[in-house]
């Protein structure tokens, strides 16, 4: 549907597969969102208490600890040597995002992502273009500030204005102005630029990304052969510049797997094509498909 | 020198974005200043480590909160005056039980609450206060006593002190005095106390507490560690005395009003100008 502007991508994927394929991966992203915030929510609301706390740390069935890894490096950097509960709990979350990919904090777990995907979705659907625009490199100078501001004043400064903790713990442990927040971060992603506060500035999306640098799980245009060039899956990833590598650039060798970072694993691609040309897969699994690809230039 | 269109590109780019971020880091920087002071009504769970280390410690988990039997506690919210996420609370709205087991410091996974905080006597949230003597009923002379007796601790942290009622002449007043060496600042008096506006308040400790200069020395405690005198008694105590007043050394005190037998004169000049004729 590369020649109508106004059709929202997937219209072909949805034609093809039916909608319930077509928004597989997004439902199920929402079902992870929500029910992970409704897990932390049943204790206070309903007094079932599997997971206590919220994302900086929590305790899962008076067993499990977890820590945000990125709140602890703070609060080490602002001088504090940590417990061992939550050293304990970091190790475990960092091991997971190492194999899972840290970007699917992102869009499997964050509550940001859900307004940022609507201001997205809004954006395209009023044909919103233009406005300012962001360095996509200003997240990663953002997070150096968060870190240097932690070192320099012996606080974890960035907890005082954190969108994605306030929000979080606010549904938890009450909101007050937080919906503030909120709506802002709705208003610049629709008004000002396109996915402004997740591709660009948001410091734990920065911080998530670089911890998934090396991760196992990643998207992989595995049937990239397919691709009929409708451009959905530009359209709606919301880093779309990690695409073009792994699906384009077949003639330069370059694999299938999408290798980038910022890629958050949220499934979008592999939803709106209808050509199925993506697919979830291991990092492991660029070469051997390259070498397929190759093969296939050899014999062509 | 001339810079090809990219590199030219490249670089107004990333001015661009360091200024954007250099402003945003200065914003972060002045807000994170502002946002040390915490006010003097919200008190912090018992072990909470001194509050600079605590707002580096602390990361805003809430398990303290959702642990406390009591609802004592709660983290602050957007737009609280308290910095953003950290718990809290406020005494004469749900003060801290002093449970015997502290759950609150067992749930936290840092060291923002110190874990080394064993018994909760030894917690020091704040210090109690009794702020305003004007207000506070027992400085009229009326039986009250309920900071005192829903004290956890009472007779170590809270005593009564009996003094004679000077407008009754015959009746006394029942004084509470807090003891800061056992006051734990749990604000269970604030939260009792029966005026429209408590009079006995829990203050954070660096409010509450004066401190003697460290060479400050009391001559009886002095002498009771050494076991006797440490100067020569003098062979005439003299006292300066308010004009017009004279003491009565067998018991009665200072006599207002009733001619002036003291060698000293109203004014001190006197004083220094005789001592001066006398040497
Ligand atoms: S970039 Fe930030 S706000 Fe966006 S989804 Fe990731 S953590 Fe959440
Ligand atoms: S590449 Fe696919 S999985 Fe990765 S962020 Fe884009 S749409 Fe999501
Ligand atoms: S000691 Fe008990 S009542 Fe006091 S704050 Fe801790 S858990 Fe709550
Ligand atoms: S449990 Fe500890 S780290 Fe968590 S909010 Fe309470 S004091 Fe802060
Ligand atoms: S705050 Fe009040 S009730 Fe609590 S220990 Fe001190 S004097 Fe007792």
């Amino acid at each position: 549907m590369a020649n109508s502007k106004a059709v929202q991508p997937g219209t072909d994927a949805i034609a093809a597969k039916g909608w319930i394929a077509a928004h597989k991966w997004l439902i199920l992203r929402r079902i992870s969102q929500l029910g992970i915030l409704g897990l932390f929510l049943l204790g206070p609301l309903a007094g079932i208490w599997i997971i206590k706390g919220n994302l900086a740390s929590s305790l899962t069935l008076d067993v499990l600890p977890l820590t945000d890894p990125y709140v602890l490096i703070q609060s080490v950097l602002a001088g504090q040597r940590p417990i061992q509960t939550a050293i304990t709990g970091a190790v475990i979350i960092t091991v997971f995002y190492l194999l899972v990919g840290g970007r699917t904090y992102c869009s499997w777990l964050c509550p940001i992502n859900i307004i940022t995907d609507a201001a997205a979705w809004l954006r395209n659907k009023l044909s919103l273009k233009g406005g300012a625009t962001f360095s996509k490199n200003s997240r990663f100078w953002l997070l150096g500030v968060t870190l240097l501001l932690a070192l320099m004043s012996g606080t974890i400064a960035w907890e005082l204005v954190n969108p994605v903790s306030m929000v979080f713990r606010g549904l938890i442990f009450g909101m007050g102005m937080a919906w503030g927040i909120v709506l802002a971060i709705f208003l610049l992603d629709l008004l000002v630029s396109k996915r402004a506060w997740c591709g660009s500035l948001c410091p734990v999306g920065a911080f998530y990304s670089l911890l998934g640098h090396t991760s196992l799980l990643r998207v992989s245009a595995a049937h990239r052969e397919n691709c009929n060039d409708c451009m959905d899956c530009f359209v709606v990833c919301p880093e779309h510049q990690v695409i073009k590598p792994a699906l384009k650039e077949i003639p330069t060798g370059t694999g299938p797997v999408i290798l980038f970072s910022q890629c958050t694993n949220c499934g979008r691609c592999i939803d709106v094509c209808s050509e199925n040309v993506f697919q979830f897969d291991f990092r492991f699994n660029n070469t051997k498909t390259t070498s397929v690809a190759n093969k296939h230039e050899v014999l062509s | 020198m001339k810079f090809s269109g990219k590199r030219r590109k490249f670089l107004t780019e990333t001015a661009r974005t360091a200024a954007g971020v250099g402003v945003a880091a200065l914003m972060m920087g002045f807000y994170t200043r502002q946002s040390r002071a915490l006010p003097a009504d919200a008190i912090r769970p018992p072990g909470a480590i001194d509050e600079d280390s605590f707002l580096g410690a602390c990361i805003r988990c809430g398990l303290c909160v959702i642990d406390c039997p009591y609802e004592t506690l709660s983290l602050a919210a957007a737009g609280d005056d308290v910095a953003l996420g950290t718990p809290y609370f406020t005494a004469r709205n749900i003060p801290c039980e002093m449970c015997q087991d502290i759950p609150c410091i067992k749930a936290c996974p840092t060291g923002a609450l110190d874990h080394g905080l064993e018994k909760i006597d030894d917690a020091r949230m704040g210090l109690a206060v009794v702020i305003d003597q004007e207000a506070c009923i027992a400085f009229q002379g009326l039986r009250c006593e309920v900071c005192f007796n829903i004290c956890p601790i009472r007779g170590k942290a809270i005593d009564l002190d009996y003094r004679h009622n000077a407008r009754s002449g015959k009746h006394a007043l029942f004084i509470p005095i807090v003891h800061s060496d056992a006051c734990t600042g749990c604000g269970k008096c604030e939260q009792a106390c029966i005026l429209e506006q408590a009079a006995i308040k829990v203050m954070p400790l660096s409010l509450a507490k004066g401190q003697m200069q460290g060479h400050y020395r009391l001559g009886w405690e002095e002498k009771e560690k050494a076991g006797g005198s440490l100067i020569d008694t003098e062979d005439k105590h003299e006292y300066n005395l308010p004009s017009g007043s004279r003491y009565d050394y067998e018991g009665e005190g200072l006599i207002p009003g009733e001619g002036n037998d003291v060698p000293f004169s109203d004014n001190p000049l006197d004083t220094l100008n005789g001592l001066k004729e006398g040497m």
